[in-house]
């Protein structure tokens, strides 16, 4: 009954044509173009691991698609604790935990936000509901470049530019689209039975809404999760715009710190600091799989 | 237990309405069954009733309180659905227990509840487990019990048993039947099966693009449809339905067939009218007055419906007899005199 | 469904007065920020705010100025480059990767896994990453070289003529894994008996591609073409990643000319009238999209 809304028909059996034999002249052509694709999508992965593990004198000596000879994890410490961004020299952490402390909460609250949305537009429609909810999705391709100011004004009132708050409210905003999308077409899907039995059993708004619907949208919420996670652990543009320096995120430490003019350039801690940048949206794609494909599937109206 | 009483309701979507200024009246611990086509407003008007749509006009009464304004859980109503809506992530415990919570019921008392309603509904062994790990039965008797529970003046079903395979639907209709002499609760119950009407009313109430056509005892509907309606929506085979008109005291149809009305006929010399004769009450008889070719043999077993062309139209006979006739082979029918029903062919208005 | 809440005849306001209340985020995100703030820039693109916004109507005195501005310029080219090669690459690797990915092949999650990893990574990473591999001193250039072929040269990160393509390379590499996502569902979502009919009536494989499958997902591509092309417009932080925008102003794109002139050149109405260009840019694509897709169709729900 709780099947998500979207369906990932990418995840079911393949249905080109059934192969004559195992390796016919056209299977190896197919394999071969994947194998050489395979080789473009990971060689940087490859090399940015191999260079983060060597020494300096050796990434100037060799040739950085080779194994490194002497493993060195220096780069990582020093990129972790001692990087510097302008007179700063306390390393990719600071960022790192500030995008924790950035990330946790605005995952939290947009989610919230939106499912509470989508709750009320499949189940509690009102005059004007479906407008809000167009301009929502019109809202979604307008470049941010657009709201970018305005934003600024509406925090400044608020007092909130330059705060922790005041990007939580940001990515709440930003991220309300195509969150609200997902959860709207989730709880649409539901029996609209179960809302109205709720309802006589005696359940208001939010009794329907913590006792009936959140339990239910557990797969959807995971989902939503992923999206925001990585969405928001890779934003770059809100973080410059709405933060102060101190609250810079890692993504901003991370670009402050590799292309930093002064000093001399060391390209196996810049490797490590963005492996390290990479190291959870990259997480949370390996273990979350099935459901990646299907968030972004469904996240892809983000752009 | 209560009355509910439906006083001139409309209900309208924008400039559409889909009902028509209803009136309906159900006795105190009835059981009233809503019955009609897909889109006959059934479905809305029990929505109505259950609080979870608005009225657009008019008044809904549960008791002597008017609850047009009152909030679903106030009207003091359990509803049962047609896909059962059970809370997929709550036990059957947790399902029948929910309500009772949100009131804030005492513990021992949703105990006891519970208790009474599982063993009512032979539901013991299941406490425990979720919805998903039930039969479809089951799932019906857990979405009855988490109505039961709340002792409610009304209950409502909205097409219960749709979901069912032919057999457990039998079965559950007992059920339901026996829960209500059980109980003696007022119920309301939609469906579009006629037999599920037939065999659990009170009293049907047959409606029909929100309108309400007749409502009465079964047998009442079955054997003095008020209207052509009426007469053909219930019973199966259908009424057999031959046009013509009235002369000399005779039907006479159009293709020429003549057949005597019964005495004390109310319908005008020359009125243009529908006869209508029940396939039980139309035989084969080989001194019957009228005469027609055999088109379908249907054997059920206990019976068998004949079918035949008359004035080009089917006509259906149903005979326990095993009468052997074959396709093609000539027949003569009889009808029972006193059982045919005349309907004015323009208003479709029964004539008595 | 319209639910009746306590006073369902009352005043409508209070009808369903906590559906209301709850959605207030949702109302206010689309009413001030979204419709609010878009008119805003629009509005204020018009005068000739500097530090502060100021409603001084200068008429179209910023749009003239700013297509005098060869920063913008370069900014407008480059992306139409970009983009006319991002949205052919992006459309032709997704397809053929979802293609050769249809073919009953085994490790699909594997290779699936391996295409679609880059578009969990942010375009930060994907930059600077790209910077390094491309990075004519030690990477791909240097490795060349030192296999022999001494004069060969790449490097398009530091040649103003060919740095568009460097980023395209990065972005193509971070983008496509999630086309190839969509255009493999579109695929697995066609019948398969298409197949098995084509195959009686003796078409080429190939030709049944070309012929009835791609037709058939049409939808598919529009949405894949609509995807791309937002996210086209919005490209920012690659290029501030990978190139800075340089060499010189060789790599500007526009949502960079924005956000340069709005917080650092303290040229208000200059980025509120590139802001509101790009806004155009994307309602052309978007809106001729939007009617096809809802025209005529009615909208779930």
């Amino acid at each position: 009954m709780a099947e998500a809304a979207i369906h990932t028909s990418a995840l079911q059996g393949p249905q080109g044509r059934r192969p004559k034999s195992l390796l016919s002249p056209r299977r190896i052509v197919i394999y071969g173009l994947l194998l050489v694709a395979a080789f473009y999508y990971i060689l940087p992965l490859y090399v940015m691991i191999v260079t983060s593990l060597k020494g300096m004198p050796e990434i100037r000596l060799g040739n950085i698609f080779s194994p490194p000879v002497e493993v060195t994890f220096e780069p990582w410490v020093k990129a972790w604790s001692q990087a510097c961004t302008g007179l700063n020299c306390d390393g990719l952490s600071r960022g790192f935990w500030n995008t924790v402390i950035i990330t946790v909460p605005s995952v939290l609250v947009s989610i919230a936000v939106a499912s509470v949305n989508g709750y009320a537009l499949s189940n509690w429609r009102f005059r004007g509901s479906d407008l809000f909810f167009t301009i929502l999705i019109i809202g979604a391709f307008i470049p941010y470049q657009v709201m970018l100011y305005p934003m600024v004004i509406i925090l400044r009132t608020m007092g909130l530019y330059g705060s922790l708050s005041g990007l939580i409210v940001v990515h709440t905003v930003f991220g309300m689209p195509i969150l609200t999308l997902l959860f709207r077409n989730y709880f649409t899907a539901l029996p609209a039975e179960l809302f109205k039995a709720a309802r006589v059993d005696g359940a208001g708004f939010w009794g329907i809404y913590f006792h009936i619907m959140l339990p239910m949208a557990v797969p959807i919420m995971v989902v939503a999760m992923i999206l925001q996670v990585t969405g928001i652990w890779n934003d770059f543009l809100f973080g410059v715009v709405f933060t102060k320096p101190d609250y810079y995120p890692m993504t901003v430490q991370l670009n402050n710190i590799v292309n930093s003019v002064q000093g001399v350039k060391e390209y196996n801690v810049n490797m490590a600091a963005t492996i390290l940048t990479g190291a959870v949206p990259l997480a949370v794609y390996f273990l979350s799989g099935r459901y990646f494909v299907r968030g972004i599937a469904a996240g892809a109206v983000k752009g | 237990m209560a009355t509910v009483t439906v006083r001139d309701v409309v209900k309208k979507y924008g400039e559409l309405k889909v009902i028509h200024g209803i009136n309906l009246s159900i006795a105190e611990g009835s059981f009233v069954v809503l019955l009609g086509p897909s889109g006959c407003g059934k479905s809305t008007l029990l929505r109505m009733i259950a609080g979870l749509e608005p009225i657009s006009e008019g008044d809904v009464l549960i008791g002597d309180r008017v609850v047009n304004d009152v909030h679903p859980k106030d009207r003091n109503i359990a509803m049962v659905f047609q896909n059962y809506a059970l809370y997929a992530h709550m036990t059957v415990r947790e399902n029948m227990s929910f309500a009772l919570d949100l009131r804030k019921a005492p513990k021992d008392e949703i105990e006891r509840k519970i208790a009474w309603a599982a063993s009512i509904l032979n539901l013991e062994p299941y406490l425990d487990r979720y919805p998903k790990q039930l039969s479809g039965g089951q799932r019906q008797r857990v979405a009855m019990g988490r109505a039961i529970v709340r002792n409610p003046e009304v209950f409502l079903f909205d097409e219960p048993l749709s979901n069912l395979d032919a057999k457990l639907r039998v079965q559950m209709r007992t059920e339901i039947k026996e829960l209500h002499q059980r109980l003696k609760t007022t119920t309301i119950y939609v469906t579009h099966d006629q037999i599920e009407a037939m065999t659990m009313a009170d009293k049907i109430v047959i409606m029909r693009n929100g309108y309400i056509e007749q409502a009465g005892s079964p047998l009442e509907v079955y054997d003095n449809p008020d209207n052509l309606f009426v007469a053909e929506f219930i019973g199966s085979p259908s009424m057999n339905l031959i046009e013509g008109r009235v002369e000399g005291g005779r039907f006479v149809s159009k293709g020429g067939t003549a057949i005597a009305l019964p005495a004390g006929c109310k319908a005008g010399e020359g009125q243009a009218v529908v006869l209508g004769i029940r396939p039980e009450h139309t035989h084969p008889d080989p001194a019957g007055a009228l005469e027609a070719r055999v088109g379908v043999v249907e054997p059920t077993g206990p019976e068998t419906h004949i079918y035949f062309e008359l004035d080009g139209r089917d006509i259906c006979a149903v005979t326990r007899e095993r009468t052997g006739v074959k396709p093609g082979d000539p027949i003569r029918l009889r009808l029972d005199a006193d059982r045919i029903h005349l309907f004015d062919q323009a208003s479709g208005k029964a004539i008595r | 469904m319209n639910e009746p809440g306590p006073g369902a005849r009352g005043n409508p306001f209070f009808r369903n007065a906590a559906a209301k209340i709850a959605s207030l985020p949702m109302i206010l995100t689309a009413l001030v920020v979204f419709v609010g703030g878009t008119a805003w820039t629009v509005v204020y693109s018009f005068t000739n705010s500097k530090l502060l916004p100021k409603l001084n109507f200068v008429g179209l005195d910023q749009y003239r100025r700013l297509w005098s501005t060869e920063r913008w310029v370069v900014s407008v080219e480059n992306l139409l480059v970009y983009g006319v090669f991002m949205l052919v690459f992006s459309l032709l690797m997704g397809f053929v990767l979802a293609a050769l990915m249809d073919q009953k092949i085994r490790f699909e999650n594997t290779f699936r896994t391996i295409f679609l990893y880059p578009f969990a990574l942010s375009f930060i990473v994907t930059g600077l990453v790209w910077q390094w591999i491309l990075n004519p001193e030690f990477g791909v250039q240097h490795v060349v070289r030192s296999l022999g072929f001494e004069n060969f040269t790449f490097d398009p990160l530091y040649n103003q003529d060919i740095v568009i393509y460097g980023i395209l390379i990065a972005a193509l590499w971070q983008g496509t894994g999630l086309i190839m996502c969509i255009m493999l569902a579109g695929l697995r979502g066609i019948d398969e008996d298409i197949w098995k009919a084509a195959r009686v009536d003796g078409i080429p494989a190939w030709k049944t591609y070309v012929f009835i499958i791609i037709p058939m997902m049409r939808p598919v591509f529009i949405t894949s073409l609509v995807l791309i092309g937002a996210a086209i417009v919005k490209v920012y932080d690659l290029v501030v990643a990978q190139t800075g925008g340089g060499p010189g102003i060789a790599s500007e794109v526009p949502a960079k000319y924005v956000y340069q002139n709005m917080f650092y050149a303290q040229n208000l109405g200059q980025g509120f009238a590139a802001s509101t260009m790009m806004l155009i840019s994307v309602a052309v694509l978007v809106v001729p999209w939007a009617y096809l897709e809802f025209s005529g169709r009615q909208r779930h729900g």
